[in-house]
């Protein structure tokens, strides 16, 4: 139980310097790799929620969070380059 | 069908992972709902190489520890990098040629890049990789060669 | 006894993966601070979802046994295994298309892959 509160610690740690990136960083592309890292942490934080509680179930959600995660980052960098997330990518030819 | 029976398999082992109950009527409701997406899949036409890669040779499951001692080495390296006191990056573009022919092959070569810290596939095209590199070391053609040539060997051959 | 030493033996084993993955976790939390641009963060954040976030995944699979947790723990480390590349690459992709290159360029061989249109951009 000790070493699960010690990993806990640490992440802690590691999500606060994600953060100071995230609020620091100079373009918006610095801010996307922040919000991908965080979320990577926060997978593994809530896993070990699961552990700490005894309650197995917080794996379902760090499984949906994982996959969240990567959808929302893609679609984040989709906007900034399109400014759109409804079209179809213009880079693509007729297939 | 060779390929509707294998997505058949994989579906029901992801949901019978996730959901953990064994008793008949959910059992019945599990394999209805995996050969609804089957059917689903088979109407998107989705049931090719990409969706269900069985072309892949056993072997990938070996590249994929070989794979993970890289990916150890080059992080220390990384870390080393990150903790010496005056950074000594010294940041590439390389262009990189890629042995593997299919198109699973380019995306496991490429991904393996990625994977491994110090080395990122930026672009893909005319049949090389655009890789940046933080180090001089990680830009060697040496170890993309070795790399490359390893997911040439589990690509398999496409029907 | 028997029982005690195998919980012994697992908790040093999970101990050993936990303190390794963290480690590699806060130094990459800390390169992302460190490093000066965005081409060498993405390094850093590499280190923190391959080898941290597998590492401290592997401790806790291994502290939580032959289970159904085990199960989710492997299907959770093999997302990070497939989506983490590609989201690195898609935000280095992103950043290169935007025009941003990479800070003390050695050695630049763009041209030779993308052929004489990016010839001509870096002619301009």
């Amino acid at each position: 139980m000790i070493m699960f509160l010690a990993v806990a610690a640490a992440l802690f740690v590691a999500i606060l310097l994600v953060l100071i990136r995230l609020f620091a960083g100079p373009t918006v592309y610095d801010r996307v790799l922040a919000v991908n890292t965080f979320g990577t942490l926060t997978v593994l934080f809530l896993s070990l929620v699961g552990f700490i509680g005894e309650r197995p179930d917080f794996l379902d959600i760090a499984i949906l969070y994982a996959l969240i995660n990567f959808v929302s980052t893609i679609a984040i960098l989709k906007f900034f380059r399109y400014r759109a997330l409804g079209q179809a990518t213009l880079n693509t030819e007729e297939s | 069908m060779t390929k509707a029976v294998g997505l058949l398999i994989a579906l029901f082992a992801l949901w019978l992972a996730l959901s953990g109950y064994f008793k008949p009527f959910l059992l019945t409701l599990g394999i209805l709902s995996c050969l609804f997406t089957v059917y689903l899949a088979h109407r998107m036409k989705l049931l090719d190489d990409e969706a269900v890669p069985l072309q892949l040779r056993p072997a990938l499951l070996l590249y994929w520890g070989w794979l993970g001692g890289q990916i150890f080495k080059s992080a220390v390296a990384v870390s080393r990098i990150i903790l010496s006191r005056d950074m000594a990056i010294s940041q590439n573009l390389v262009a990189v040629p890629c042995p593997p022919k299919t198109e699973m092959g380019h995306v496991i070569f490429a991904n393996s890049i990625t994977l491994t810290p110090g080395t990122i596939t930026v672009e893909a095209a005319n049949g090389k990789f655009l890789v940046q590199s933080l180090t001089d070391d990680g830009a060697n053609p040496e170890g993309f060669a070795e790399m490359g040539r390893r997911v040439a060997q589990i690509e398999g051959q496409v029907k | 006894m028997d029982a005690f030493s195998l919980d012994l033996l697992r908790d040093i084993a999970s101990g050993i993966f936990f303190v390794v993955g963290c480690g590699f976790m806060l130094v990459g939390a800390f390169g992302m601070v460190r490093l000066p641009d965005v081409w060498s963060r993405l390094h850093a954040a590499g280190v923190v979802d391959t080898v941290g976030a597998e590492l401290i995944l592997l401790g806790m699979a291994v502290q939580a046994g032959l289970t159904q947790a085990t199960l989710k723990l492997a299907l959770i480390g093999l997302f990070l295994f497939v989506t983490s590349p590609t989201a690195t690459h898609a935000v280095a992709n992103a950043s290169f298309i935007a025009g941003i290159r990479p800070t003390r360029l050695r050695r630049n061989e763009t041209a030779d892959v993308l052929g004489d249109k990016a010839r001509a951009e870096a002619k301009s």
